[in-house]
């Protein structure tokens, strides 16, 4: 049996979340999948993808949220809980920051895209993640 | 004409990925030759029954002296990471091919979902390469898109 790359073991992580972020998921469920501590699963987890667990699992929500805002009629808070938040407030926070856009803004500027029918969904999903922001311009802020 | 005869993709372990791709996914053994004479070097290609030009080929991640091991190392962590290559299959039914899959013990990485050009679902080889899995609705409406 040849040597895994421990990076495989992180993916398995992540893939979780890309796969389970409708669930109540935490980073010590993402840990537990990649069979490491939390603390040390997050710190590899940054090393491997340049963020933290936390900051993927929350950019895989919003993204899926920002899909559902351009593709349904779906009410904002329909959607926030429908992608594994709990909290209407922090979504609309943490969306308007990350997309520059509160829900509605952003529904409002994206008409149903059916001009990009023809791009496969898995492209949709990795290139449609926004990137992550702290209210702090510091990008060197600490990750949480 | 020129055409696809074999494409390559980067596996941890070959009998592992060979176990995968012909017991899990159902595909044949096209070639597999191990040559005393280029350091017992393995070609192994696998493919569809039903596609027989076309096959893609489990490679094994090289040591010195055709790769050194910092680009060994490279290939193998991209590799891990899931960003060394994507193979797009299509299928005739993706739910039916999904729960086919998933009884044989495939881990999905997304389930079938529709979209305007099909439905479509996704999962990983043991060595983190990604499939997608794609019902494809008329293609001809996109042609001119």
């Amino acid at each position: 049996m040849a040597f895994v790359p421990p990076a495989r073991h992180l993916l398995r992580a992540r893939d979780l979340a890309d796969a389970r972020y409708f669930e109540p998921l935490t980073v010590d469920d993402l840990a537990r999948a990649a069979g490491l501590s939390p603390a040390h699963f997050s710190r590899e987890f940054r090393r491997a993808f340049g963020e933290t667990p936390h900051q993927y699992l929350l950019t895989r929500r919003l993204e899926r949220a920002a899909a559902l805002l351009r593709t349904t009629d779906r009410s904002v808070a329909d959607i926030c809980l429908s992608v594994g938040l709990q909290s209407v407030g922090s979504f609309t926070t943490s969306f308007g920051r990350m997309f520059g856009l509160s829900p509605t803004a952003y529904r409002a500027a994206h008409p149903p895209a059916a001009a990009y029918a023809v791009i496969p969904s898995c492209v949709t999903r990795v290139y449609g993640r926004p990137v992550h922001r702290t209210f702090r311009e510091d990008s060197r802020a600490t990750p949480s | 004409m020129i055409k696809i005869a074999n494409s390559q993709l980067w596996v941890h372990d070959q009998d592992e990925a060979l176990a995968f791709y012909t017991e899990k996914l159902g595909w044949e053994v096209r070639v597999d030759a191990t040559v005393p004479e280029l350091g017992n070097f393995r070609w192994l290609t696998v493919g569809p029954a039903t596609q027989p030009e076309f096959a893609v080929v489990l490679m094994a991640i090289p040591g010195a002296p055709v790769l050194d091991d910092e680009t060994a190392e490279q290939i193998r962590t991209l590799m891990g990471k899931g960003f060394a290559g994507t193979v797009f299959l299509t299928t005739d039914d993706c739910e039916a091919s999904y729960e086919e899959l998933r009884a044989r013990g495939v881990e999905f990485t997304e389930e079938p979902t529709d979209r305007p050009y099909g439905v479509d679902a996704g999962f990983r080889d043991p060595s983190g390469n990604a499939l997608r899995l794609t019902q494809v609705k008329d293609l001809a409406q996109f042609a001119t898109a």
